[in-house]
């Protein structure tokens, strides 16, 4: 039950298949990273599990908590409890962050409760502060003129307020400079525990260093083909995606 | 949407309607009989007659201007139209003695409540005449006068009879003499110098009747260094026929006085919405139009402001939705007629599905004036591709002593941008709202305060509307 299983997902786009029998079981309280090359599939998989409407789900099942997420709109499945924080954020004019996060909080209000504000910005100020983000922030709107950086560290922000029960973060490392992605690694560590599971989408074993994940599993052409502990994201970029994907799947885990 | 407080109201909050029967009634059709009637009925002045008469001529000699606007105005049958209906001429000072059904419509709309609240004033019209008109007692003796078109014509001629036809000549347009030959109801309102009223006047227009035109008609006078704000808001029953509301706004303020005059259109989409404003402001004086179109099947409106005393200035801000089958035809005019006289126009429109927006804009800065500003910023934003977005402005500015600035946008709400919204739990219709309330936030600041969540709750119905 405590899981988000995915199990033999087939997604096209325009007609074309990108996930093939794609399947995968993150168990809550774990980090899974999930690696491979450019173009492999690994942001159709966060956006088809989002419920975005360009990815066709041709078949296969994705639970959260037991409960199939496959044909329920973004924003239920987003308040069922999976959030993606997005390799490239949209920008939001006019729409300060603390406006979005506190309408994306009420949003969740169960009927009979209210919203806190005071509450709020004390907690929205305390998460900025570790993810060392301005307190000015708070009044800018959402992505708008942020640096790579500032977007990504805004995307963990929005995670640690809305405290998701599952977390796949899409390529948050790529244009993150090393302080910045230290930054952004203490946050996620700092959420880690019991109640929430992640997957890690990235291609670069680099941010592996500072968020140790429980299991690694490689992606190519549509599908996972190996999977082991951490030690295989340093096999990966030692021997490189060719030689790693080359051996059967499953062969070290 | 979330940060706005949770009023609970119905989605079409003026689409009611109760029976009731009329005194007075002009019939269908526009003719000499009709304007007799009318002129009749109020009991006026032979000048004002015959200004009804002068004005019939040229609403039918002028052509409908389908040149340049919407050839959705040829689907105006003139002659399907009641131009007058009432219970009578004289409105009651205490909602009391105000006829049941009329009462029970604008404690529908929540006026007698505000009243309590915010208001210095209130004139609540319903089809022709006025029903209720009352004011703070403070401001009466201060020798604010604040009355209906035909009080105010009939008891206070010295001070109306100048300025009334002056601003907004007869026929400035067709609509004007159409508003001019028939008009009735609206409000005259003078405040004398140095006297600021610090809470706004209201007026609310109501449509109760179908195949019905109102044409109201508000003269409103500052006197030197006055001040004064006034609200009107409109609502009507959703019918399946068209009605026409014509009015014709004309403000002046004289020397040093302050004039800020707000709408809240919010007419069902049957609702032929041809509005004239035009404020004459003099040396130092300052003319501001708030105007905010939401409703209605198409309206024309440009408010204007004719700076004709040194250090005078103008100012338009508007916000205009258009929803499926809507087209909102708005914009501004400003006349520079002395120097040192300064404008400024921001105007911000929605255009959701097959709604249209067009802006069009006048700035006129003849030659001989020195150190005229003018600032324009135009913004549209679309809800989707079907939308359709038109900008229109003219600047004529003559002469190298002035300063003009202007800047224009078009702007989408991306399918991206609300995907990535909904992804943190927001209702592709509050995602939607968010959106469109960042695009007019930073205008709607500018707004009073009552007056800004109002707005607020109603983008927010609107948009509750659009989705699905
Ligand atoms: N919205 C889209 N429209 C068309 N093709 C897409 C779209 N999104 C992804 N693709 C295609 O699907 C494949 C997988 O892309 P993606 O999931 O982004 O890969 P990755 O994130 O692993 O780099 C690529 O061939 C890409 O071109
Ligand atoms: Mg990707």
């Amino acid at each position: 039950m405590n899981t988000l299983e995915i199990k033999n997902l087939n997604v096209t786009i325009d007609g074309q298949r990108i996930l093939k029998d794609f399947s995968l079981t993150l168990p809550k309280g774990e980090v899974h990273a999930l690696m491979g090359p450019n173009g492999t599939g690994k942001s159709t998989l966060a956006k088809a599990l989002s419920g975005h409407e360009d990815y066709e789900i041709e078949s296969g099942e994705a639970l959260l908590d037991g409960e199939d997420i496959i044909g329920m709109e973004p924003d239920e499945i987003a308040r069922a409890g999976l959030f993606m924080a997005f390799q490239y954020p949209s920008e939001i004019p006019g729409v300060t962050i603390a406006n979005f996060i506190r309408a994306a909080l009420t949003a969740r209000l169960n009927e009979g409760e209210t919203f806190r504000a005071p509450d709020f910005y004390k907690e929205l100020y305390a998460r900025m502060d570790e993810l060392k983000i301005d307190r000015k922030f708070t009044s800018r709107f959402v992505n708008e003129g942020f640096s790579g950086g500032e977007k990504k560290r805004c995307e963990i922000l929005q995670m640690a307020m809305l405290k998701p029960r599952y977390a796949i973060m899409d390529e948050t490392d790529s244009g993150l400079d090393i302080d910045a992605l230290k930054i952004v690694a203490e946050g996620v560590n700092k959420m880690r525990g019991p109640d929430l599971g992640i997957l890690i989408i990235t291609h670069y074993q680099r941010l592996l260093n500072y968020i140790v994940p429980d299991k690694v599993h490689v992606m190519a052409d549509g599908a996972i083909v190996r999977s082991g502990g951490p030690e295989l994201a340093l096999e990966l970029e030692e021997k490189g995606y060719e030689s790693v994907t080359a051996e059967p799947a499953g062969a070290s885990s | 949407m979330a940060t706005t407080p949770d009023i609970n109201i119905e989605r079409d909050q003026g689409n009611f309607h109760y029976d009731t029967t009329y005194e007075y009634d002009a019939g269908v059709g526009l003719n000499d009989q009709t304007i007799d009637y009318i002129s009749k009925v109020k009991e006026e002045d032979e000048w004002v007659h015959d200004f009804r008469r002068k004005a019939l001529k040229i609403f039918r000699d002028k052509p409908t201007p389908t040149h340049w606007a919407s050839k959705d105005l040829e689907n105006i049958h003139y002659d399907k139209i009641r131009y007058y209906l009432s219970k009578g001429q004289r409105p009651s000072r205490t909602w009391d003695e105000v006829p049941e059904e009329v009462k029970n419509t604008f404690e529908r709309l929540g006026i007698p409540e505000k009243e309590r609240a915010y208001l210095a004033g209130v004139e609540a019209q319903f089809d022709s005449e006025a029903s209720y008109s009352n004011m703070k007692e403070e401001l009466a003796k201060q020798g604010v006068i604040f009355v209906g078109s035909t009080e105010g014509l009939m008891k206070y001629p010295e001070i109306f009879r100048k300025w009334f036809g002056k601003v907004i000549p007869i026929g400035d347009n067709k609509f004007s003499a159409l508003n001019s030959a028939v008009f009735s109801g609206g409000s005259f309102i003078y405040v004398p110098p140095g006297v600021k009223v610090k809470q706004p006047l209201q007026a609310y227009f109501r449509i109760n009747a179908e195949n019905f035109g109102q044409f109201e008609r508000t003269l409103i006078i500052a006197d030197e260094g006055a001040e004064v704000t006034y609200m009107e808001g409109c609502t009507a029953p959703k019918f399946e026929t068209t009605t026409l509301h014509s009015a014709v706004v004309e403000l002046v303020a004289l020397k040093g006085a302050k004039i800020q005059y707000i709408t809240v259109q919010n007419w069902s989409a049957n609702v032929f919405n041809l509005v004239t404003k035009r404020g004459l402001a003099m040396e130092d004086a300052e003319v501001k139009w708030i105007d905010c179109n939401i409703g209605s099947r198409l309206t024309m409106k440009y408010p204007g402001v004719v700076m004709r005393g040194e250090g005078a200035r103008g100012e338009v801000l508007s916000i205009a939705l258009a929803h499926d089958g809507q087209h909102q035809d708005t914009g501004a005019k400003m006349v520079h007629a002395a120097d040192k006289t300064a404008s400024n126009i921001i105007s911000k429109s929605i255009s959701i599905g097959q709604g249209r927006s067009t802006y069009r804009g006048i700035v006129a800065m003849p030659k001989h004036l020195k150190g005229c500003k003018n600032n324009t910023e135009c913004d549209a934003l679309l809800i989707n591709t079907n939308s359709r977005t038109d900008t229109y402005p003219a600047i004529t500015v003559r002469g190298e002593q002035n300063t003009v600035q202007h800047e224009a946008s078009v702007s989408k709400v991306s399918a991206e941008q609300i995907f990535y919204m909904m992804q943190r739990g927001l209702s592709e219709e509050q995602a939607m709202s968010l959106s469109v309330n960042g695009f007019v936030n930073d205008l709607i600041r500018e707004f009073p305060m009552e007056y800004s969540v109002e707005l607020k709750r109603l983008i927010d119905l609107e948009m509750e509307g659009s989705v699905g």
